[in-house]
């Protein structure tokens, strides 16, 4: 008995404890700091490598005048960092500046954990193309982060072997999936491409590719659309090929993927245009021996393209200088000389229209010096990349994503009851999170 | 020998129950557990012969040649993780070794106390703590480390080496640990006669009852050692500054660099086999306490 009472008190002890603590939390978040003159001083999350360098030129250059001085933080890229901003928020200890991909803007918004920063960014706006810009604002007037790097997708193939088997290099889906089945004929062992159920990225890429929004706002509303037509349609084209064996279903970015690239048993990859940098260490064997081409299209004379990849700089809501981290975060995604550096230092692709083409951009990457336009084309197909469409969950749907066509795949099963699975989930938990979802 | 369970013995001198005491088995090889043990070793040891291989290859071998044939570029791994940004891997390693030396120790002292204080002493309460801690080994650490970072973002103590530290020094295992060995190897007659004798409670616990927990101490220190070497969600959340990392962490880092990166393998692989070298190299100087178990005690039964 008096253990029960013991363990009782004990128990509420550590209840009362809890509770002041969480009151202690509530009290100190509403500490009013007011933006003051004087030196400031920030801290920014990144992962990009190199950024230290690149921000250095910032303290040293237009840091150093307006007082604004910078620390980089070097993080782990990923969803993982998405969870990690949000506890710190949790506590009010967010850095001031955070890298963040497109994707998981919403997430950020949606748990307010990102500033408003429209008023400083105004002049930064005409430097981009408009479907990037839009992915900073979710559709409202508010802007809640500077483009960074962007990753329009296209075609990457090996030119020798395409000569070697007789192929063209396709430009429309239809072609590509003849493509497919000629090469299988001419040689049973080798496959064009595979379809990898691990990147979630590129199988939104290419939904994106055909017209898909996967997450739009009506009134106080989302609506999910991740089994629309567009991206049944992708979803059919790809189960299609897989179940008739023309392409393989292996996952990417694994020792046997890098073995097929390597020995030309996989002569084709759908990708983005920071492929290169992933061909340089998955198949160092076949460098000069690639070519790169515009994706493939829906139907003939059209030519948009999707993205794969890419983030921004955004500003948090517990920064104390919100107006001085949004300066450097507009210097950083504009300036000419940051961008320079970016590209070297980080070697990111610029979402900034105008580094696309100077600079660092104006000779092909080392592994493509085959392609001496390569930079010149790149910049021509991220001009067509089709308008996205994220929503607060993205990450739900990208792991129900993996799970449902990693089985579809692996079974050769069909793909488009694995594209309502992945709509159902997703749905499922924006409701179970307190989203209002319009059927 | 005492009997190892933990219960409530009077302090009579009887004697404990004892153990079988047959003469010692014939020594022969039986085939069954041994094929069963080569087979265990096998499956643990591959993936590591996996990490020394690949470490030697450069990173054009390391996908294109056999898995199991040696590269040749391990001199170039290590100077190029060396050179991985002014050598941020030793820092890094430094790091671990203070998180996981020094949290390991603290986390002993505590359990020693706190074990034989609860093995020895009786008062009101004890079993009471003794199940929270137990239900405290119940609760992996991973779902602490979120409302530990929360606690200590209170007191402002987040991305400091304080931060990971203080969650590590009371280990609920390590505790538990430590009392049901003191139950069993510190027997309440000494601590009796030493008290008869006059020597304080102190002097009792470091001069007669923690000479006797020294092997099973050392278990915790290295059970501890080991879980903080290798932990990464709490330093994930509460660090954000690179240069206050583990090795965990850093190699982390190193793989996850944005889509626009390839992962740097090699540094990853060279970086996680020097990692696992001061682990062993602990145990092969450690290991040697652990046979003092059978000759340590003072009772006779």
């Amino acid at each position: 008995m008096p253990i029960t009472t013991r363990s009782r008190l004990v128990a509420s002890t550590i209840a009362v404890a809890l509770g002041a603590g969480t009151l202690a939390a509530c009290g100190s978040s509403d500490d009013d700091t007011e933006a003051s003159s004087g030196p400031v001083s920030l801290t920014y999350w990144t992962w990009a490598p190199g950024m230290d360098k690149v921000v250095d030129l910032w303290n040293k250059g237009p840091g150093k005048k307006e007082q604004i001085k910078v620390t980089v933080k070097k993080q782990a890229s990923g969803d993982t960092l998405v969870t990690k901003i949000l506890t710190a928020h949790k506590a009010g200890k967010a850095p001031d500046l955070v890298q963040a991909e497109y994707q998981a803007l919403p997430t950020l918004v949606s748990n307010d954990a990102l500033a408003d920063i429209s008023k400083e960014t105004a002049d930064a706006k005409s430097k981009f193309a408009d479907g990037v810009w839009q992915q900073t604002t979710l559709g409202t007037d508010a802007v809640y982060a500077v483009p960074q790097d962007i990753g329009p997708m296209m075609f990457y193939y090996r030119e020798d072997l395409f000569e070697k088997y007789g192929l063209e290099v396709p430009t429309t889906w239809d072609e590509f999936a003849e493509t497919a089945r000629k090469l299988k004929k001419k040689s049973p062992g080798t496959d064009l491409t595979t379809f990898s159920a691990n990147d979630s990225g590129l199988f939104a890429g290419l939904a994106q590719q055909a017209g898909a929004q996967w997450w739009t706002t009506e009134g106080d509303q989302w609506k999910v659309a991740i089994n629309d037509a567009a991206t049944q349609k992708v979803a059919k084209f790809w189960g299609g090929l897989v179940k008739e064996g023309v392409v393989d279903n292996q996952p990417m970015y694994t020792p046997a993927w890098n073995k097929a690239l390597n020995t030309g048993k996989q002569i084709a990859w759908v990708s983005a245009v920071w492929a290169p940098g992933t061909l340089n260490t998955a198949a160092p064997g076949t460098k000069g021996k690639w070519a790169m081409a515009p994706l493939p299209q829906w139907s003939e004379g059209e030519n948009v393209t999707g993205s794969w990849g890419g983030s921004s700089t955004a500003v948090t809501t517990d920064s104390d200088h919100p107006a001085a981290a949004a300066k450097f975060a507009a210097w950083l995604n504009t300036d000419g000389t940051a961008l320079q550096a970016l590209a070297k230092e980080s070697g990111i692709y610029p979402a900034a229209t105008n580094a696309q083409t100077s600079g660092a951009f104006t000779n092909p990457p080392e592994y493509f010096a085959n392609q001496a336009d390569f930079y010149t084309k790149a910049a021509e197909i991220a001009k067509s990349t089709a308008p996205s469409a994220w929503g607060p969950n993205v990450n739900v749907a990208y792991t129900t994503f993996k799970d449902a066509f990693g089985k579809a795949a692996k079974n050769k099963s069909d793909f488009v009851a694995a594209l309502n699975t992945m709509q159902d989930d997703t749905v499922a938990d924006m409701k179970k999170q307190g989203f209002e979802v319009a059927q | 020998m005492s009997s190892l369970a933990v219960r409530k013995a009077r302090p009579a001198a009887g004697t404990t129950p004892g153990t079988a005491q047959g003469p010692p088995q014939r020594r022969r090889i039986a085939l069954v557990p041994t094929v069963t043990l080569v087979i265990g070793a096998l499956y643990c040891m591959l993936p590591v012969a996996w990490v020394v291989i690949a470490a030697t290859k450069s990173g054009s071998e390391l996908f294109s040649t056999f898995t199991f044939l040696p590269g040749s570029g391990f001199t170039e791994n290590i100077s190029d993780l060396n050179a991985y940004r002014d050598g941020v891997y030793w820092k890094w390693m430094g790091n671990s070794a203070l998180y996981a030396g020094l949290g390991a120790l603290l986390s002993t002292v505590v359990s020693a106390f706190s074990g034989y204080a609860l093995a020895i002493y009786r008062f009101r309460g004890r079993e009471t703590i003794f199940n929270v801690l137990l239900a405290g080994v119940l609760m992996p650490p991973v779902i602490l480390a979120v409302p530990q970072y929360l606690l200590l973002a209170e007191a402002n103590l987040t991305d400091s080496y304080l931060s990971v530290l203080l969650p590590l020094i009371l280990s609920p295992y390590g505790v538990y640990l430590a009392r049901i060995y003191a139950a069993a190897a510190v027997p309440s007659d000494v601590v009796e006669a030493g008290r008869m004798d006059g020597a304080s409670e102190w002097r009792i616990f470091t001069r007669v009852a923690l000479p006797m927990m020294v092997p099973g101490l050392v278990t915790v220190f290295l059970f501890q050692f080991v879980a903080v070497w290798n932990n990464f969600l709490l330093p994930y959340i509460m660090l954000s500054d690179d240069e206050k990392f583990p090795i965990t962490l850093g190699l982390y880092t190193l793989l996850e660099q944005g889509a626009n990166t390839p992962a740097l393998y090699t540094l990853v692989i060279t970086g996680a086999l020097l990692a696992v070298v001061p682990l062993i190299a602990l145990f092969l100087v450690i290991q040697r306490f652990w046979s003092l178990d059978l000759l340590s005690g003072a009772v006779k039964s």
